[in-house]
């Protein structure tokens, strides 16, 4: 790890203004929240920001309920809190189930809702700095490629980086159709969830959307995904504590046996938490049958490339989605 | 076998059985469930763990670790390391004094715990991915780390042999396994094989693995002068360290004081003289003042080596009835370019069944990796997982239930040896898990449970382990004020030590517990050997046990010069220790106490250090631990995830002498168990020969979720010829594990998964 300078900012303005008047071209500076992650990658010499600027004092710690009925969660808020939060459970339990299925309790209980997005992957490449890696060093290559790679991505992925994001939180985020707002230098903005993470064609070393300068304020979920009925489902190689291998989040509307709405989506297959837009489409207005389920699941892994370690996650991805839905669709025909 | 061997093992046949230990019946404290004297003392942070004591003056040592496998450093450019902060010294193969190369791990009179040849920092040449090429002292840790990290040699990179399944072609037979033949046979048992009608033979693959004990590797060196050395190491040898770094820096023995009370898990992985205690040592010699050296997570994982990779083939002839006809089981391990360690993967089939006729033969590799190195159960943990995997195999072909097929092949004799065993309740230690299991209700057919997406399904293993006992010194003295005082310089690793030491003690001088105070991990105690092979409870016990009776033989001799006392003409062998002192066996109220005899004849106090003689029982009888595994598993028919639903764990170890630890030790080896069937791996890049996964997060040892409740029974019954008629009981617990969930798993889905770790893909 090398020196830094620590600066503490007391509102989501002088934060970002600290960064701003601490960044320099090639030098910049970083937000720091829960530092599950950033502080690990600035021990490993992954991440050497010469200065960061702590933000968890600053008051974006707070849930509340929106004018039309969806939900703003503050990107300060911490995991466990969120998770067990009672609107959360009551009204988006995907997004409670996905975050307790994520890290440890120990960890859930330091990591943030906006640091939770800007996890950044845990390929065993990108860690490694004896090793190339096109995210961590532009250019130096992809080691994954030919190397160890059962743990990496099946979808989006380009031929310089085949790496996954990480997080369960922000599958079930994408499923929701959430919407991340920010303040940054230019003001502030907001940004459809699936447009937050890139995938990784030629510029894998940037992970999202969110332009230099730029602070996640907070996170909301609309109206229109609450009370849904959902799964998430984490396939891994522990009980608890590993990433996934792969996840599917689904939240669903069945009215007499046809999908009204469906928000489906993956982790651990992508370079961001992939909305499973095509099986989507397939199967709104559908009947909610296995036969439907596992044809959707075909069509939205048809463009899966595997890698020498990694061929059975097509597989995975297919059956898990098949028995998440077919799951979702025996609850509502219980509930109904 | 060579033939002082051949002659010893003879002596020791004709040799008459020590006599046996009359504290096998006693159970005042021992037997007893006491609580570990020192659990206060960990809970509350008041134990020293090596790399937590307060030193005065203390620097920082951090290692820099090539990034090749094999080749030289040209060049290695230090200046930028040199003026990154804090920074005190930069140290590499440049400028490095010359050190000796400690000689392999050894147990014997001259005890050593060297692990590699490789000359560490005093070579330009790389062996592995991971040897270290620097070492950086600084201010504080995080400026050594930092410095460190700026350091990146120039090589001359060649190709190394990273990959253990492309050395496999070159596997040799090595001359000797731990002073065993590499290869024993009998008959024609690879004929027999090929005519049988029931046989099974099956290939098996283990992974590496890598030691992840709670506490890092740490060290901290203090010189006293230029010949004189305290060391505080996270070792489980103190004594072999100390011998081994007095080798490495030409300094007498007794000059180097090496500390070790408390060991944060040991597994193994802190039996041998791992790089980084040889830097720490060196980087205090150039500083002139105390370094201690902590190596990551990530560095433990490269440069302190793990379990062998394996390839295994078990093949078995039956007859109908079930009994082995042929037995094969044969194999390769891995070492590294510059270690000799043929993990004895092959010992379990040399002592477990009946057999007519056999082959049992290894082979080793070598390939540019860390020397790999002793991990619970080294040998029988992977054995078993062949051989009991093949047996469960051969049940289904004969369609008996695995546990009977065992029980038809019970032998009479050792089958290889032809020794009689010492003491063998397998098959009391199979009824009463078969029992607390539930066995009987298992349904024979494969695939014939399931609970929703779940299938369902139990299997059973034998776990196996050898009775080691090691020479072993400890001193005893009874004081003035009736205490009794007993050192040793013996380990505490988790498991137990200090309480069940203190136990005895109190048993054999007939003392309360409080009145005992035992002292050890420190070096310059009398040598206790390696807390290793399960061997340090009854090696220490028979230590104590014989200082013991030398000390009461004084105590004796000087009652005897008062003509009053109660003790006047008594023989040794007619009194006994009781009511804390001495009593007349056959008037139990004639006697003196300790503080009686010792006032009387105006001493402080009486003592004797008494070293024990060669375990030449082990070669007269087999003696080895057992163990019957039970376990339910639970697969998921969709992603082929495993959960282990449920743990039983029958053992016979001789006599247990404290059931609160030993069953906790049981339940740690099949939790290690666990790891190694279903989680663990580590993952070498062979490009590159380096370790891909070093860290909690991506090498997964099990979490509490992945643990089911385990159920441990024993069968306690003393084994007249080791001491207190007890086993060790460290390693027994992993063996067994990773094939009965094996087992389980054909049970529930009818695959048979022949390589570790069963990773849901294997499943699916």
């Amino acid at each position: 790890m090398n020196n830094f300078t620590y600066f503490r900012a007391t509102d989501a303005n002088s934060a970002v203004n600290l960064l701003a008047a601490n960044s320099t071209q090639g030098a910049a500076a970083r937000f720091l929240a829960g530092g599950t992650n950033l502080v690990d990658l600035m021990r490993e010499g992954i991440e050497t920001a010469h200065a960061l600027v702590d933000i968890t004092r600053t008051p974006l710690a707070n849930v509340h309920q929106l004018p039309d009925g969806g939900l703003r969660m503050g990107a300060l808020v911490r995991n466990s809190h969120l998770a067990a939060h009672p609107l959360i459970r009551e009204k988006y339990p995907l997004l409670s189930q996905a975050i307790l299925h994520g890290a440890s309790a120990q960890l859930r209980n330091m990591a943030t809702t906006g640091g939770n997005i800007m996890q950044r992957t845990r390929c065993y490449y990108f860690y490694d700095t004896a090793s190339r890696c096109n995210k961590r060093a532009p250019g130096s290559g992809c080691d994954a490629m030919e190397g160890l790679n059962r743990i990496h991505a099946i979808l989006g992925t380009s031929p310089q980086c085949i790496a996954t994001h990480p997080s369960d939180m922000c599958v079930a985020l994408a499923a929701l159709d959430a919407t991340v707002n920010v303040t940054g230098p230019a003001g502030e903005r907001s940004l459809p969830f699936s447009e937050v993470h890139r995938l990784p064609g030629n510029t894998p070393e940037i992970d999202t959307n969110l332009k230099p300068g730029e602070l996640i304020t907070s996170i909301d979920l609309p109206a229109s995904t609450a009370g849904l009925s959902s799964v998430y489902r984490k396939v891994r190689d522990r009980a608890s504590y590993a990433f996934a291998l792969v996840s599917v989040g689904a939240a669903i509307k069945i009215d007499n046996g046809t999908i009204q709405q469906i928000h489906l989506a993956l982790g651990g297959v992508a370079h961001k938490p992939w909305r499973a837009t095509i099986a989507e489409q397939l199967l709104c207005g559908a009947d909610a049958t296995s036969e439907n389920f596992a044809k959707a699941a075909e069509a939205e892994l048809a463009p899966a490339i595997p890698r020498r370690g990694n061929a059975f996650k097509i597989e995975l991805a297919k059956r898990t989605i098949v028995a998440v839905l077919s799951e979702l669709t025996a609850n509502e025909g219980a509930r109904q | 076998m060579n033939i002082l061997r051949k002659v010893v093992e003879t002596f020791a046949h004709v040799m008459p059985d020590r006599d046996r230990d009359e504290l096998i019946q006693r159970h005042r404290f021992l037997g007893q469930p006491i609580s570990r004297l020192d659990g206060r003392a960990k809970v509350t942070g008041a134990a020293h763990f090596s790399a937590e004591y307060p030193v005065q003056g203390l620097v920082h040592a951090a290692i820099a670790y090539s990034t090749i496998s094999k080749g030289t450093i040209v060049t290695i450019d230090t200046s930028a390391a040199e003026q990154a902060p804090g920074v005190l010294s930069v140290i590499t193969h440049l400028n490095a004094p010359q050190m000796k190369v400690p000689p392999p791990f050894s147990v014997g009179d001259s005890p050593s715990s060297g692990t590699t040849l490789v000359k560490i920092l005093n070579t330009d040449r790389i062996s592995w991915n991971g040897q270290p090429v620097a070492v950086v002292v600084a201010d504080t840790p995080e400026q050594a780390e930092h410095a460190a990290s700026l350091i990146h040699p120039v090589y001359a990179a060649e190709p190394g042999l990273n990959s253990f399944e492309e050395s496999i072609p070159h596997a040799k037979q090595p001359k000797e396994i731990m002073g065993e033949a590499p290869e024993v046979k009998k008959g024609s048992a690879d004929v027999i094989l090929k005519d049988s009608i029931h046989r099974v033979d099956l290939t098996f693959t283990t992974p590496p693995y890598n030691h992840n004990a709670i506490e890092l590797h740490a060290a901290i060196a203090i010189w006293d002068g230029n010949d004189k050395l305290t060391l505080y190491d996270t070792s489980q040898f103190t004594a072999g360290t100390a011998a081994s770094i007095a080798g490495v820096f030409g300094l007498k023995t007794e000059n180097v004081r090496v500390i070790s009370p408390f060991v944060g898990g040991g597994f193994g992985g802190k039996g041998g003289l791992w790089p980084y205690t040889q830097l720490c040592v060196l980087a205090a010699s150039i500083m002139g003042r105390p370094v201690r050296l902590t190596p990551s997570r990530a560095g433990v994982f490269r440069i302190v080596g793990g379990r062998t990779p394996s390839q295994q083939r078990v093949a078995i002839a039956a007859e109908p009835s079930g009994k082995f006809a042929a037995f094969i089981h044969e194999g390769v391990t891995a070492q590294s370019t510059d270690n000799h360690f043929p993990e004895q993967f092959s010992f379990p089939p040399r002592h477990l069944y009946a057999m007519d006729s056999y082959r049992i033969a290894q082979k080793v590799t070598e390939v540019n990796r860390v020397a790999n190195t002793f991990m619970r159960a080294p040998g029988e943990s992977i054995g078993t997982f062949a051989v009991e995997s093949a047996i469960d195999a051969l049940a289904y072909e004969l369609n008996l239930d695995p546990v009977e097929l065992r029980m038809r092949n019970e032998p009479d004799r050792d089958p290889v040896s032809g020794n009689e065993f010492s003491s063998r309740y397998l098959r009391e230690a199979y009824t009463m898990g078969a029992d607390k299991f539930g066995w009987k209700n298992r349904p024979a057919a494969v695939g014939s449970q399931r609970d929703g997406d779940w299938l369902i399904g139990q299997g059973t293993a034998t776990g196996t382990y050898p009775v080691y006992r090691m020479v072993t010194a400890a001193r005893l003295r009874i004081n003035a004020d009736g205490t009794a005082h007993v050192q040793t310089s013996c380990q505490e690793m988790g498991m137990g030590t200090q309480t069940v030491q203190t136990q005895h003690a109190a048993e054999r001088l007939a003392l309360p517990m409080e009145k005992v105070k035992f002292e050890y991990g420190d070096s310059t105690l009398p040598a206790a050997s390696v807390a290793g092979g399960s061997s340090q409870t009854i090696s220490v016990a028979l230590a104590v046990h014989e200082a013991a009776d030398n000390v009461i033989k004084e105590l004796l001799s000087l009652a005897q010069k008062d003509s009053e006392s109660a003790l006047a003409g008594a023989k040794f062998d007619d009194i006994h220790a009781a009511k804390e002192g001495l009593f007349r066996r056959d008037h139990p109220h004639l006697g003196q106490t300790y503080v009686a005899i010792l006032k009387h004849a105006g001493k402080d106090f009486v003592e004797a250090e008494h070293k024990t003689g060669a375990p030449l029982e082990t070669m007269k009888y087999s003696m080895h631990s057992y163990a019957a595994q039970f376990c339910e598993v639970r697969v998921h028919r969709l992603s082929g995830e495993v959960r282990v639903s449920r743990w039983v764990g029958a053992f016979d170890c001789g006599r247990i002498l404290n059931p609160k630890t030993a069953v906790s030790q049981f339940r740690g080896g099949i939790i290690m168990g666990i790891g190694m069937a279903l989680t663990e791996e580590t993952m070498f890049d062979d490009r590159t020969g380096r370790i891909m996964n070093p860290t909690l997060a991506e090498y997964h040892v099990p979490v509490q979720a992945d643990v089911p409740h385990i159920d441990i029974v024993y069968t306690d019954i003393a084994d007249p010829h080791t001491p207190l008629g007890a086993h060790g009981v460290g390693e027994i617990g992993i063996t067994g594990v990773a094939a009965a969930i094996a087992n389980a798993i054909y049970h529930a889905t009818s695959k048979r998964i022949t390589s570790l770790p069963i990773t849901l893909d294997k499943l699916m």
